[in-house]
């Protein structure tokens, strides 16, 4: 009954998403400002038929009703409860039901938080989100009921869910990603808004400002914690793959980084109009894309899970009505809206300019490198396939041109800097940079590589500059230090945050590209593995039993010098149900290295098959990400983006006419 | 008023561009990518001088490949389908099928590691690392799987990953026809 329940929720939920997003837009045709205000009610009204609805799917899972057939697919009676709960979104009826969850959540968000609009930009905001509600709904229903039963015949007991994603990191990983994808639909809707109303100024920035910083800073989080599930849980020991999925996520992160910076010169100075509109509607069409490339099939992958033509069109079909129309929306009003202020070569405004130019063409050629291969055979020119080569040969060096900018771009001045006070500015960071470059890859075990060096004095050079910057903001009051820093703005903080996050996860990637050691050996218990400093002792390996699982444990007592540093237990386990063999590695983890042991296969004379890993700084790759978006929390939480709002919420009365 | 009409199709060129995007992915959406040209179908398999990963011979050509029917699985440490297929691959070898390996555009370490921590369904396996096997070929991506009889003709080919059903209705049949053949 309770599934019944759930799948009428939804429909009713599609249904007032149609009304949130008709009639809105009807009432600022009339100027009939009660209609305006339905948006706002008929939002959270659809908030909470959606969380119903999933509830009443999670609660399929939790009480095991098998004769809901998705249920039965992703689950099963001995699986623990917390995995019971992530497997509501293990499959992909349930991921596309999160999608709508989060996107109601979003959108009451923004009902709820931004009482300051001016209503009839509230109203065409929560329009575009309800149409876009209205048309995943539709999809959900209409092509992957989640609710769907296999009555008369329903199984006793599950298939279970995929061993591989029974995993802590795939609890949280596709809500928070999901929350960053979904979140730029935000971005998107003001976009939309700005584009229909033709009036896009400083304040409209603002106000999108801190709903796009913080869909941001949940991509960065979901992309980091995908990476950290498939470090741990993939056994053996990669954090990045360029799997086509992978690459969906980081075409809207990339997308989303040139978006938070070219908003920030619409906000200050009015310029990149146009382009801060079409990087909002690019940002959330790449998030829908990827949602595309994942769920209809066309690139085969391990994240796809599903392969059915028929969602496919229709995921295509929404793509040609929402992407297509905000375009063409786009080339009809984009020349509207005008205003453009002077700047010079060297000015703030040029290096964000930059700063955009360099992270889409990251972005489009993450999306040629996915897409290649498909386009090559469809034009018969072959059948090729992309590997990492191809990725890392062409975006180290613009990673590394990045960081060139970033250094310049942080402290240099709007509309015009002169060259002089600049280089007077910037000449010790240089210095403090060049000495990094030289010095650090001496500090580093391993060979002297040209690589390193330049990394570490690109590292070295935003590091300094942020640090003198820093400094200089602090003294300019001359209050002394802890009066400077109380006075510092949190949107600095939060640019500070974010930016050394980037050269916190550029330092992880290459230490740990470039100078892991990885071992695979033969191992016999009570043998000892001796590799540099470390003595890894195999003591015994034992059959152990978990909830839903057998497995063989080893135990391994790991000794830096003399010292002992850790014991570590890594499995290979046999899942019961789907008897897949599913190798757990046993991971120490440390600021300046993993150690990483992973079980392979038992070998004659009870040996094992062993791998061992240490992997320096692996854990920055993430520490990056975690900073980042605690960046982007520290901008979020901004006192100016209330107390301002409040004030120009005046003068925008007058402009709308309310 | 030059100036406007440049920026109004400068304005329509991401629409454009989507539209284009939009057509590839129709044509991809009714293009089947696990479809194998038929008229490739009964051709021979390639011909190649590669090394053998394991090194128990110097190199292995198209002869090593022959005498009976097998599968020939393209693969690579690096893709993780690989490891979600090798499972399927150890039951297949440890129920008599010969499999044969060709490790596509790979570093031989990676190889090897992996090898080592999965199990090793092959028999021989090719090292491919400039992947010139896999243009002759047409690889797609990896897990490509190859149906070859003891001639060394193409009876078959998978794309993507071996599971239960793909086993059962396409590669076994396959098999199975070409090992009476033999007999006879």
């Amino acid at each position: 009954m309770i599934p019944e329940l759930g799948h009428f929720a939804l429909v009713a939920a599609g249904l007032i998403a149609l009304i949130q997003c008709i009639v809105p837009l009807w009432g600022v045709y009339c100027r009939h400002s009660q209609w305006l205000a339905m948006g706002r009610s008929a939002a959270i009204t659809q908030f909470l038929l959606v969380a119903f609805a999933f509830g009443a799917l999670a609660w399929a899972f939790i009480a095991k009703d098998y004769s809901v057939r998705y249920v039965a697919e992703q689950s099963n009676s001995h699986l623990p409860l917390g995995y019971r709960i992530s497997a509501v979104w293990g499959g992909h009826e349930g991921s596309l039901l999160l999608w709508a969850f989060i996107l109601s959540i979003w959108t009451a968000g923004v009902a709820l938080f931004s009482r300051s609009l001016p209503l009839i930009l509230m109203a065409r905001v929560l329009a575009v989100m309800g149409a876009v509600a209205a048309g995943f709904i539709l999809f959900l229903l209409a092509t992957s009921d989640p609710f769907a039963r296999s009555l008369p015949y329903f199984p006793v007991d599950g298939q279970d869910l995929n061993p591989l994603l029974q995993d802590i990191g795939l609890i949280f990983h596709p809500p928070i990603l999901y929350m960053g994808y979904v979140g730029f639909s935000v971005a998107f809707a003001f976009a939309i808004a700005g584009l229909l109303g033709g009036h896009l100024d400083a304040a409209w920035a603002r106000w999108m400002r801190p709903w796009t910083l913080a869909a941001w800073g949940f991509l960065s989080l979901g992309i980091a914690l995908g990476s950290w599930w498939a470090y741990s849980e993939l056994g053996w020991g990669g954090w990045w793959f360029w799997d086509p999925v992978e690459n969906a996520s980081l075409m809207p992160w990339l997308a989303g980084t040139a978006l938070i910076h070219s908003l920030a010169a619409t906000e200050k100075r009015g310029v990149f109009k146009a382009w801060t509109v079409l990087l909002a509607i690019m940002a959330f069409s790449l998030s829908l894309l990827g949602t595309f490339l994942v769920r209809s099939g066309v690139l085969t992958s391990v994240h796809a899970f599903a392969s059915d033509p028929t969602r496919g069109l229709f995921i295509l079909g929404f793509l040609l009505i929402v992407i297509g129309g905000s375009l063409m929306l786009f080339a009809l009003r984009a020349n509207t809206l005008g205003g453009s202020a002077r700047y010079g070569i060297l000015s703030r405004e040029m290096a964000l300019l930059m700063n955009n130019v360099l992270l889409m063409t990251a972005a489009s050629i993450v999306l040629l490198g996915t897409l290649y291969p498909l386009l090559a055979d469809i034009l018969n020119l072959g059948k090729i396939s992309v590997g990492p080569p191809y990725f890392n040969a062409l975006l180290v060096p613009l990673a590394e041109m990045i960081l060139v900018l970033l250094g310049v771009g942080m402290v240099v001045r709007w509309k015009q800097h002169s060259w002089k006070t600049l280089a007077f500015t910037l000449w010790k960071p240089a210095v403090f940079a060049v000495f990094c470059g030289l010095i650090a890859p001496l500090w580093v075990q391993g060979d002297y590589g040209l690589r390193t060096s330049i990394v570490f004095l690109l590292v070295g050079w935003v590091f300094a500059v942020s640090v003198w910057d820093f400094i200089s903001k602090i003294q300019m009051g001359k209050k002394g230090f802890w009066l400077g820093l109380k006075n510092l703005k949190f949107s600095y903080v939060g640019m500070l945050f974010a930016h050394l996050g980037f050269v916190v996860t550029v330092i992880g990637i290459t230490m740990a590209s470039l100078y892991s050691l990885e071992k695979d050996i033969r191992l016999a218990p009570g043998e000892t593995f001796t590799e540099a400093s470390y003595h890894i002792i195999f003591e015994t390996a034992k059959t152990i039993q978990g909830p839903n699982y057998d497995a063989v444990q080893g135990v391994f007592q790991v000794y830096q010098g003399n010292e002992w540093v850790a014991q570590l237990h890594p499995e290979k386990r046999t899942y019961w149900v789907r008897q897949d063999q599913m190798t757990e590695a046993a991971i120490d983890a440390g600021w300046t290295r993993d150690i990483y042991i992973a079980l392979g296969e038992p070998l004659d004379d009870h040996a094992w098959a062993v791998r061992i890993y240490i992997k320096p700084f692996v854990r920055w790759i993430w520490a990056g990400a975690l900073l980042m978006a605690l960046g982007a929390v520290c901008v979020v939480v901004d006192r100016r983006y209330r107390v301002l709002q409040n004030r120009e919420l005046a003068n925008h009365r007058e402009v709308f006419h309310v | 008023m030059f100036r406007g009409l440049r920026s109004k199709i400068l304005f329509l060129m991401p629409l454009m561009i989507f539209i284009l995007l939009c057509f590839f992915l129709l044509k991809a959406l009714n293009h089947d990518p696990y479809f194998l040209p038929s008229a490739q179908i009964g051709k021979a398999f390639p011909t190649f001088h590669l090394p053998s990963l394991k090194g128990e011979a110097p190199f292995f050509t198209r002869k090593d490949l022959l005498g009976h029917p097998a599968l020939v699985n393209v693969w690579a440490s690096w893709c993780p389908t690989c490891v979600a297929e090798h499972p399927m691959l150890i039951q297949l070898a440890q129920s008599g099928v010969t499999i044969y390996g060709i490790n596509y555009r790979d570093d031989t370490q990676d190889a090897l590691h992996y090898l080592a921590e999965h199990g090793n369904p092959f028999k021989k396996i090719v090292v491919d690392a400039k992947g010139s096997l896999g243009v002759d070929l047409g690889i797609y991506g990896t897990p490509e799987t190859f149906v070859i009889d003891a001639e060394g003709h193409i009876l078959y080919r998978h794309v993507g990953d071996i599971t239960q059903s793909v086993w059962l209705n396409k590669l076994k049949p396959l098999l199975d026809q070409s090992k009476v053949a033999e007999q006879i």
